[in-house]
């Protein structure tokens, strides 16, 4: 059937555009992207004259190729990093050209995700801009019989000053290329007076064609000879196919064939879900397929998921004692019978839905996989490509798109094991693509958290004994089926480091077993734990008829490096000397957002309330203040956000500022409407209709970003002005009417909805 | 003779034609096709993106006889004798000023969206050369934006309105 539909197609094509069949030919079939991809794994930049480092080529008429080896989703990572290169290197930005890299080890870690780029390749980045500009002052000097101490550079040229002689760098690449990579200490980088980049920035090298529609994202790819798969998932995590009948869909003009994929060994990481691929000549050939897919399931345990009973199941064992992660001095005796406060606050299943659903093309050819995604992970889809398909990893080459959105969903490459699978199984091109219920259904979803606050308070209000236990299933689940226990680093955010000075606190976490793929999603566990600290921290303050802000100040105490010993606090993979947590730089950026925002004269009433919090998270220290009208049919309006930030040094401030606008608008859904709920483990949302992202009419209509100027090493700036913004909207929403937020979100929350 | 002239007028009722960013074009296939998959799979214009496929997000947006619509759930048959127009035709003679804007506030963080984005704003300031606030949300709140440029959005339109006047 599949064969005589392709041939009539064809037929039609001819037909249908006569003269102008050349003119289709050349649309229908271009390059992958419109430009040539590499499939032998090498870049410009390996291929350039002066090739002293992977990151780093120059060829001899000046251009300068840089490679860009994490992903672009939009944090502007693709310009940012390279841009540190091309300081370092004294280049002409105008001169250089990006090279997006493959997933390939030899660039080190590529997992785009955890608010990391920056600060773990940043020297790395000076370090390779050094040596090539090294090694073309080198070979000047050579050329003009001089010192090297007397040459320096000046944009994209080599000066030795005394002489007034001066070279480009194309033409000593072919020279340079002959000396020796200098080692690291050979190198002197620039004194960061003399940056010519970093601490500007510069816009997304990719700016015009996301503006006109040519910018090429993993939906865009198309390869000749490739067919379409749209895939039918089981419904519940963990079922499989008992039976298919697939007679109505191969009725389907356009439809080829269908393909069963097997169901994943647990645990499921990142192997395909398994179900069954409708192969069509086009995309909604594939999706009109599918629908007339009539299949049995065997559901297995997991149709037993109910969320209702579940959140009650949580919030449960919230209220039992838990695992001790960290205590300072003697919770358990110093909690009082009298002026005891406690809450319960809630947050639950969160999709990721980034605007792109998931896609991928792979090729499987001569034992070879060559695939096209948007993928925050490179290197770990090179891996489960190869485990998928049993071949060896180097015969995966992961061709990396820009990325429709990410929010941690494309660090999990499931979908692209989907394609390289049916790739292999049909011996063609395929491109896998999710509708948006399959996006919305089969997330790796952040986890649902129950927390448990208790603080016993003194006659100012001030806490004298303070325990929070919280209840979340783990990421760590998805990798062992028995982990049900909180791990230390996702503990680490926000929940083990409270920064407050009191004297005796207790810190647990309760076991929660994962009924679905639990995942990492922009801030991740920093949302809820920043969520239950810095409300419960504000019911505090206006029961102690306190200031927030001040309040706030109180509890943090005097500035002071937090002490972590014998505390498993892995600091978000950083080393904690270079990375400590400094309770007055959270104090400072409180201070400065207070001022901003104008704190002081700002006085809530009924209807008009401002909301306060702050939150460290990916080592970077935000405060954030909201400002929300609440009118009497109790519709909320955001006039106003200000957030005060210190990541560090910060390498493109416009690009930083725009990921904290960009925070409050994430966060804005998280609160508003941000829910998956399941039954009988389906889960029950499908799309924007019924899992709502906010739009431009329920945002912040204005979101300020103050960036503290400072040359501490660098920090994240993707993640980190979620969690805050989350506390203070609901703070806020309480300072407008009186009612406390404790679960999430306002849609379902019936105080609210 | 007679008998090849209906096979022709059937074939002709069957075969959708419309203007794609200028060009004449025929469609003959299954005209319950969404011009969206049309414009992506059969001609190969992936500036028009799919995000939902039902008319909730707005990244499909397209002008059709200069009306922003969404190609997602626009079959073939209702694009037949239309003149459709996509985001590689709005500044095919040189940017738009709404283009010259976006780049200008730096609107786009993925970019993903910003094609329908763009178009939805082009159709706007067509009819409303200058929004305000409250026209520019409710023009523009049929288009979502997962990363969050909203604000820059709003100012990016301002910015193109005023440059036009």
């Amino acid at each position: 059937m599949s064969h005589i539909e392709n041939v009539s197609r064809r037929s039609f094509l001819k037909r249908a555009f006569g003269a102008g069949a050349l003119i289709l030919a050349v649309r229908y079939i271009p390059p992958v992207f419109g430009q040539a991809m590499p499939t032998d794994g090498q870049t410009d930049a390996d291929r350039a004259t002066l090739h002293p480092n992977v990151f780093v080529g120059i060829q001899q008429d000046g251009t300068v190729y840089i490679v860009a080896h994490r992903s672009e989703m939009g944090t502007v990572i693709r310009t940012s990093l390279p841009l540190v290169v091309a300081d370092e290197l004294d280049a002409d930005w105008k001169r250089v050209k990006i090279d997006q890299a493959i997933g390939d080890k030899r660039y080190g870690d590529q997992n785009t995700d955890g608010s990391q780029s920056v600060r773990r390749f940043f020297d790395t980045m000076r370090e390779c801009g050094a040596a090539t500009r090294w090694m073309l002052i080198q070979a000047a000097a050579l050329q003009w019989n001089v010192p090297s101490s007397e040459c320096s550079t000046d944009l994209h040229t080599v000066v030795h000053k005394a002489t007034g002689r001066r070279a480009g760098y194309g033409e000593l690449a072919a020279a340079a290329a002959r000396l020796p990579v200098p080692k690291k200490e050979q190198v002197q980088m620039k004194s960061p007076s003399d940056w010519r980049y970093i601490g500007k920035g510069m816009t997304s090298v990719d700016l015009e064609k996301l503006c006109t529609g040519r910018a090429a994202f993993g939906m865009d790819a198309r390869i000749d000879g490739m067919v379409y798969a749209s895939i039918e998932h089981p419904p519940v995590f963990g079922g499989k196919v008992k039976n298919v009948d697939d007679q109505e869909a191969l009725k389907v003009a356009g439809v080829r064939q269908t393909v069963s994929i097997d169901p994943f060994k647990p645990p499921a990481a990142f192997q395909p879900l398994g179900g069954v691929a409708v192969i069509a000549d086009n995309t909604w050939a594939a999706f009109q397929g599918r629908k007339k897919l009539n299949i049995t399931w065997d559901n297995g345990p997991n149709e037993s998921y109910d969320s209702v009973k579940y959140k009650k199941e949580l919030t449960d064992t919230a209220h039992k004692p838990g695992k001790l992660i960290r205590s300072v001095g003697d919770s358990d005796k110093a909690f009082p019978t009298t002026n005891v406060f406690e809450a319960d606050y809630y947050v639950p299943l969160l999709a990721h839905a980034p605007m792109e659903p998931m896609v991928a093309l792979a090729e499987f050819k001569d034992g070879r996989v060559s695939a096209w995604a948007p993928t925050q992970n490179p290197q770990a889809a090179q891996a489960i490509v190869s485990s998928e398909l049993g071949i060896p990893i180097g015969d995966v080459i992961c061709n990396v798109t820009l990325l429709g959105g990410g929010f941690g969903r494309k660090s999990k490459p499931d979908y692209v094991a989907e394609a390289a699978v049916l790739s292999k199984k049909l011996g063609r091109p395929v491109k896998v693509v999710w509708t948006r219920e399959d996006d919305v259904k089969f997330d790796y979803y952040n986890a649902v958290a129950a927390m448990y606050l208790k603080a016993a308070v003194d006659d100012k209000g001030k806490p004298t004994a303070w325990l929070q236990r919280s209840v979340f299933p783990p990421i760590t689940s998805i990798f062992d089926v028995n982990a049900v226990y909180g791990d230390p680093p996702h503990l680490a955010q926000g929940w083990t480091d409270l920064p407050y000075d009191l004297p005796n606190i207790r810190i647990e976490n309760g076991p929660a077993q994962a009924h679905v793929r639990i995942g990492w999603l922009r801030s991740v566990a920093n949302i809820y734990h920043a969520f239950g600290i810095q409300c419960f921290t504000d019911e505090l303050a206006h029961r102690a008829n306190r200031d927030p802000v001040e309040y706030l100040l109180d509890l943090i105490g005097p500035p002071r490096t937090l002490d972590f010993t014998n505390v498993q606090y892995p600091n978000y993979g950083a080393d904690y000397k270079t990375y400590p947590w400094e309770t007055g730089r959270l104090r400072k950026v409180i201070e400065m957002v207070a001022d901003k925002s104008g704190w002081a004269k700002n006085k809530s009433a009924k209807g008009h309330g401002f909301g306060f919090a702050a939150h460290r998270s990916f080592l970077t220290y935000v405060a954030t203040v909201v400002e929300v009208e609440v009118s009497d049919d109790g519709e909320i309006r955001i006039p106003r956000v200000d957030t005060a930030l210190d990541a560090g040094l910060v390498v493109n401030p416009e690009a930083t500022r725009a990921q904290f606008e960009g925070a409050v608008v994430f966060g804005t859904s998280i609160v508003r409407s941000g829910e998956i709920t399941a039954k009988n483990g389906v889960i029950q949302q499908s799309n924007f209709n019924d899992y709502p992202v906010a739009r431009i009419n329920e945002v912040p209509a204005q979101t300020n970003v103050y960036i503290t100027e400072s040359s501490a090493p660098p920090a994240g700036v993707g993640e980190p002005g979620v969690p805050p913004f989350v506390a203070a909207f609901c703070n806020a929403i309480f300072a407008a009417t009186g009612k406390r937020v404790r679960d999430l979100p306002l849609s379902t929350n019936s105080n609210f909805g | 003779m007679a008998r090849r002239m209906l096979d022709l007028i059937a074939e002709m009722i069957q075969m959708v034609k419309l203007k794609v960013n200028g060009i004449d074009r025929s469609f003959e296939g299954d005209p319950d096709m969404p011009l969206l998959w049309y414009l992506r799979d059969i001609l190969g214009l992936t500036g028009t993106k799919f995000g939902c496929g039902m008319a909730l997000c707005g990244a499909c947006t397209v002008h059709k006889n200069g009306e922003a619509i969404r190609s997602c759930i626009t079959p073939m048959s209702a694009a037949a004798g239309s003149d459709i127009r996509t985001i590689e035709d709005l500044g095919a003679n040189g940017l738009h000023p709404l283009q010259k804007a976006w780049m200008e506030v730096n609107v786009p963080q993925c970019g993903y969206c910003q094609s329908g984005q763009i178009m939805q704003a082009a159709s706007l300031l067509r009819d409303t050369p200058h929004p305000t606030d409250q026209q520019i949300d409710d023009a523009m709140a049929g288009n979502i934006c997962r990363c969050g440029t909203y604000q820059r959005i709003r100012q990016a339109i301002k910015l193109a309105a005023e440059k036009i006047a």
